[in-house]
């Protein structure tokens, strides 16, 4: 029953925060602060983790594909597969849900618990539509920017220790990476990203909003968006692989 | 004027607030006191339509609350200003854009004239340095006056004031009911402050309510404070050995 009333609380939050902003200069001004908080700010941790990856699914890819009857440039292709359709867009959304989903629950919490989200209610603005709307905006349009460039160290990372280990030529992973490309895996996977990036939002403002009480209140709100973000990351993984991969 | 009718909340199924009735009048220092718990946030926030009252209707200048449309309450607080209990500053913005958040989100000034407004009303807290620091690097007494700044600079019809004293040492606190106190008889507006500060109370209660488990127990000014036989009054109010003494003196 708790699960109904909650999911009803939130699609009531989601109403306030999908209204029209009372100033589009103010709204344009947050979310570009936004996209350097949410993405930029990302973009280190993701670099580190797609190489990183990248080279251990290229390892892992030459281990399984030890056998003569299978070429060499397989190790590229099921490596570019690999990150393409799964690890970059899950994998680095489900870190995202840690690193984003944390960071604005507790800013939102906090706000709450400070009664600043009250004084801003108190000054006739709409506090759901101006602090969460911003976010969700930069998350939708930074993270398939940052989802496309963890694609590109991860296959860089797999050339990297693929070539220097010896285990795959430099010549037969560029095969494998240009062999049977399909431009719609990477459609799926950055419609899928754009999913994720509205959930992880969308969910962690939900839990800093709804947060009462004082700084404990405001760790668990952190939590519960942490858990929930990832939750709902996995089940729409599976929900959005069915309808877009399955013919 | 503000006016409480008959006003109840509840929550979970406890009674917080049970049929208040009272008025709040313009031009002078509406006080709520109570012990805490007693339910004089829920009524300050009942007042200010954060929380929904159960029962009973709240009056601005005869119009009621209840029945006014999303466009109509919205309007109305834009004519509020209100000095949270911590201050309830934004902490990513500095002085200067937390007094001009309200100019920004409801005027359509420019920022020249934001500015000037924004100065203005820092110079009337006493505050003309402070316009590039941020909250954290802020005392309390400061941030309660940057939070007043704030709270005047729309040129609000009604001010409230949620436990302005708290954490204050005394002489701060005392500059901060002044300003309350000037800031009220100069634009002539409907304050209501809610506070367990006696020192308020006696300097600045020009009106009092006194709320006890949920309900008004006690109306009157603060000379009437001293003559009255109200026993919870007098027990809150002159609950120290000091202020028995002075009571008894004055009477």
């Amino acid at each position: 029953m708790k699960v109904f009333s909650q999911l009803g609380e939130y699609l009531l939050f989601l109403r306030q925060v999908f209204t029209r902003p009372d100033k589009f200069r103010i709204f344009h001004q947050q979310a570009v602060k936004e996209v350097e908080s949410i993405g930029l700010e990302s973009l280190w941790i993701v670099s580190i983790i797609s190489i990183f990856m990248g080279a251990v699914a290229t390892i892992q890819m030459a281990f399984n594909i030890d056998t003569p009857l299978i070429p060499k440039y397989t190790i590229g292709f099921a490596t570019r597969q690999t990150i393409i359709l799964e690890f970059s867009p899950t994998m680095i959304s489900l870190i995202l849900a840690g690193k984003v989903g944390s960071k604005i629950a507790s800013e939102i919490g906090t706000m709450r618990v400070t009664e600043q989200i009250d004084a801003m209610e108190i000054m006739g603005v709409n506090p759901a539509n101006y602090l969460i709307l911003p976010k969700i905006a930069a998350a939708v349009f930074i993270n398939p920017v940052l989802i496309i460039i963890s694609i590109v160290l991860a296959l860089m990372g797999g050339w990297i220790v693929g070539t220097a280990t010896s285990l795959v030529t430099s010549t037969d992973y560029i095969l494998g990476l240009r062999s049977w490309y399909q431009s719609y895996d990477v459609f799926y996977a950055l419609i899928k990203t754009v999913v994720f990036a509205f959930l992880i939002t969308s969910i962690s403002g939900f839990y800093g909003y709804i947060t009462r009480g004082g700084a404990e209140d405001v760790g668990k709100a952190s939590t519960k968006a942490v858990v929930q973000s990832s939750i709902f990351i996995i089940l729409f993984n599976l929900i959005l692989t069915q309808l877009l991969l399955n013919d | 004027m503000i006016e409480v009718n008959h006003i109840s909340k509840q929550f979970d199924g406890k009674q917080v607030l049970q049929d208040i009735t009272t008025r709040f009048i313009r031009g002078k220092n509406n006080l709520i006191i109570g012990q805490s718990g007693s339910g004089k946030t829920v009524l300050l926030k009942c007042i200010i339509g954060l929380y929904i009252i159960d029962e009973g209707d709240i009056l601005f200048e005869g119009k009621s609350l209840m029945e006014m449309d999303p466009a109509s309450r919205k309007n109305l607080r834009k004519e509020f200003g209100t000095l949270f209990q911590g201050g309830a500053l934004f902490s990513s913005l500095t002085v200067e854009e937390n007094v001009m958040f309200p100019l920004t989100m409801n005027t359509a000034m420019d920022r020249e004239e934001k500015l000037e407004r924004v100065n203005f009303c820092l110079k009337r807290v006493r505050l003309e340095n402070a316009n590039k620091l941020y909250p954290s690097q802020l005392s309390g007494g400061m941030t309660k006056r940057v939070a007043i700044a704030r709270a005047i600079s729309l040129n609000p019809k009604y001010l409230f004031c949620d436990e302005p004293n708290s954490g204050l040492d005394p002489s701060t606190a005392n500059v901060i009911d002044k300003l309350i106190n000037e800031i009220t008889e100069e634009y002539q507006i409907t304050t209501i402050v809610n506070t367990h500060d006696m020192n308020s109370v006696m300097e600045i209660g020009d009106q009092v309510a006194f709320i006890y488990q949920g309900q008004l127990w006690w109306e009157g000014s603060r000379n009437d404070i001293l003559q009255s036989s109200n026993k919870e009054l007098n027990d809150f109010v002159f609950a120290t050995e000091l202020t028995k003494k002075l009571k008894h003196k004055s009477a």
